[in-house]
């Protein structure tokens, strides 16, 4: 593979005695499904929070796209194209489906000092928009209200909003979390058909999908990563590790 | 539904407008002088309330000190006419302004005072959220008034009476009439421009604020610059209306920055409907009739307001307006 499009180095994040993260070091490379996984506690939503900027490390650095942005706020990381999503769904919920993601869309396309020219009936933000819904299969959803769209549909305008941005690494913090079976699986339908044309890093519990999924796969541990590698390296691992540490997953 | 509500609304809008428009010649006919002086105050009020539900209600910001820029903009022009009477300069120093009883010179200047003091204001008081944040506004505006009431060169805590009302060019505004019509414009310029605003792209990220600012940040909105930014457009809106209200009493004191002004415009935007445009419009000349009629009855009258504020918060949570032409998402 190319060149890392993130590196974290030394990442550490303390609350008091506990150390979330505790020197967390990772590389993504460019084009990859990469996936955190872990037991409950072992850091893996607080280094999202690192990545994405809601969260100031204590220690270490972050290069994206060969920049250091350790010290960066949210907004100028996602002005870089660092999009995410939220463990818990994260959307203006009383927004259309499409509004959502015109609001995607302006984030990407210039500043937003403007005063006068109408929003709703601009067709450089419409177009886009309604295209990033049907890649995602909400295009029949378009004009609903977000707050009346099932669980699994505002998991997926979360990814359109996402989307939308044309991120250069997207983060995606447990995609499935309280998903039924008929809905994971159409999460992981969408997210297959990103592969390769996304970066994605995702922290994710159901195994099925991470196993389906990530080209490599990161276990993280008291907020420190004990290995990276391939999904088959690490099942094979995996079956050491448990039988040794008798407790993850 | 969606061909008969428009239908509703531009119904409700245009009976208002007409009345509004008609109300000064029948006022006269009918030798009720009174009330077109009555309607330009609220028009005036109006005006304040509309700019103070571009922060509270499209971008989630409760301020409770409203009342400093709509004081502040009434102080320039009273200031400004006092300097103008008296033929003397404002201040000389970096540069030298004479005072004056031209509108388009103290009216100006007044938005802009006010713009920039809610620069200040903004700028701290936006880093705090929820009661904080109205805390702090109401703390500033209490600032202000007890800055305006120690300024005793303009009349300290008595106030300051003007000696005449603008004028605008050669036009004076001394007649109630033309003060009127002059309320009423610059009223439906502002509602004109706010409208443009709130459906802008500036106007969606402010909602978007609202909504979820968290997410805002993440899709890459600096979020602090455009609230900021909204509640400059408040503050130089309620100074302009603060600049009218001054020509309307010819009088301005510190009483025009108690906090009780700033609750009487939140009592208004709630009344008429939050997140709307017209609401506050509706809002302030409800509240304001009230306020008239019932206070001939008694002095008591906020015992009766008290009620129907409550049964309108219960009842119609999105206001007297807004429940009227009840559509989510609306655009104002």
């Amino acid at each position: 593979m190319g060149k890392p499009i993130l590196t974290a180095q030394g990442l550490t994040k303390v609350y008091g005695a506990l150390k979330a993260t505790d020197g967390l070091s990772l590389e993504i490379q460019k084009g990859e499904i990469h996936a955190i996984i872990g037991p409950n506690g072992a850091g893996k939503t607080t280094a999202i929070g690192q990545l994405s900027g809601e969260l100031t490390s204590d220690e270490g650095t972050i290069y994206f796209a060969g920049k250091d942005i350790t010290r960066l706020p949210v907004h100028k990381r996602a002005s870089l194209g660092l999009a995410r999503s939220f463990q818990i769904t994260s959307i203006l919920l009383n927004f259309t489906a499409e509004d959502n993601v015109a609001m995607a869309i302006q984030a990407r396309d210039g500043h937003s000092f403007k005063f006068w020219k109408s929003a709703r009936t601009d067709g450089k933000l419409r177009v886009p928009a309604r295209e990033v819904l049907k890649e995602v299969g909400l295009a029949d959803r378009a004009t609903i209200v977000a707050d009346r769209l099932s669980h699994g549909e505002q998991r997926q305008l979360e990814l359109a909003m996402a989307l939308a941005t044309r991120p250069n690494l997207l983060l995606l913090d447990e995609p499935m979390a309280g998903m039924g079976p008929a809905s994971s699986r159409k999460m992981v339908a969408l997210l297959n058909a990103l592969k390769g044309r996304i970066t994605i890093l995702m922290v994710e519990h159901d195994m099925n999908a991470v196993f389906t999924l990530a080209d490599r796969i990161t276990v993280l541990v008291y907020g420190r990563a004990i290995a990276t590698d391939t999904p088959e390296n690490i099942q094979t691992d995996f079956a050491v590790r448990q039988a040794y540490l008798g407790e993850y997953v | 539904m969606n061909r008969f509500q428009p239908t509703l609304k531009a119904c409700i809008l245009v009976a208002a407008l007409v009345f509004l428009i008609g109300l000064p010649p029948i006022a006269s006919a009918l030798e009720a002088d009174f009330y077109i002086g009555l309607f330009s105050r609220i028009l005036i009020y109006a005006l304040a309330a509309v700019s103070l539900d571009l922060i509270l209600g499209y971008g989630g910001m409760v301020s409770f000190g409203h009342a400093a820029f709509f004081g502040a903009g009434a102080y320039v022009v009273g200031i400004f006419a006092f300097h103008g009477a008296e033929g003397s300069a404002v201040f000389s120093w970096p540069f030298m302004i004479m005072g004056t009883d031209n509108a388009l010179v103290s009216w100006i200047v007044a938005t802009i005072t006010s713009a920039g003091l809610a620069f200040v204001i903004g700028a701290i008081s936006l880093r705090t959220r929820g009661v904080y944040f109205i805390m702090i506004t109401l703390a500033f505006a209490q600032m202000m008034f007890f800055f305006f009431t120690s300024l005793e060169l303009y009349g300290g805590d008595d106030g300051l009476s003007l000696f005449t009302r603008n004028r605008i060019g050669h036009l004076s505004l001394s007649n109630d009439t033309v003060f009127y019509y002059t309320c009423l414009g610059l009223l439906i310029g502002f509602l004109f421009f706010s409208w443009r605003l709130v459906n802008s792209r500036f106007g969606m990220v402010i909602r978007g604020c609202k909504e979820n600012e968290r997410r805002m940040g993440a899709l890459g909105f600096p979020t602090y610059r455009y609230k900021l930014t909204c509640f400059i457009i408040a503050g130089a809106g309620a100074g302009l209306s603060g600049a009218l209200m001054a020509n309307q009493t010819e009088f301005v004191s510190p009483s025009l920055l108690h906090w009780t002004v700033s609750g009487n415009i939140l009592v208004m935007v709630v009344l008429g409907g939050v997140g709307t445009l017209v609401g506050p419009v509706f809002g302030a000349t409800t509240l304001l009739l009230l306020e008239e009629f019932l206070s001939r009855y008694t002095e008591h009258w906020m015992l009766f307001l008290g009620p129907i504020l409550i049964f309108v918060v219960l009842f119609a949570r999105r206001g007297l307006y807004g429940s009227l032409v009840e559509r989510i998402g609306d655009d104002g």
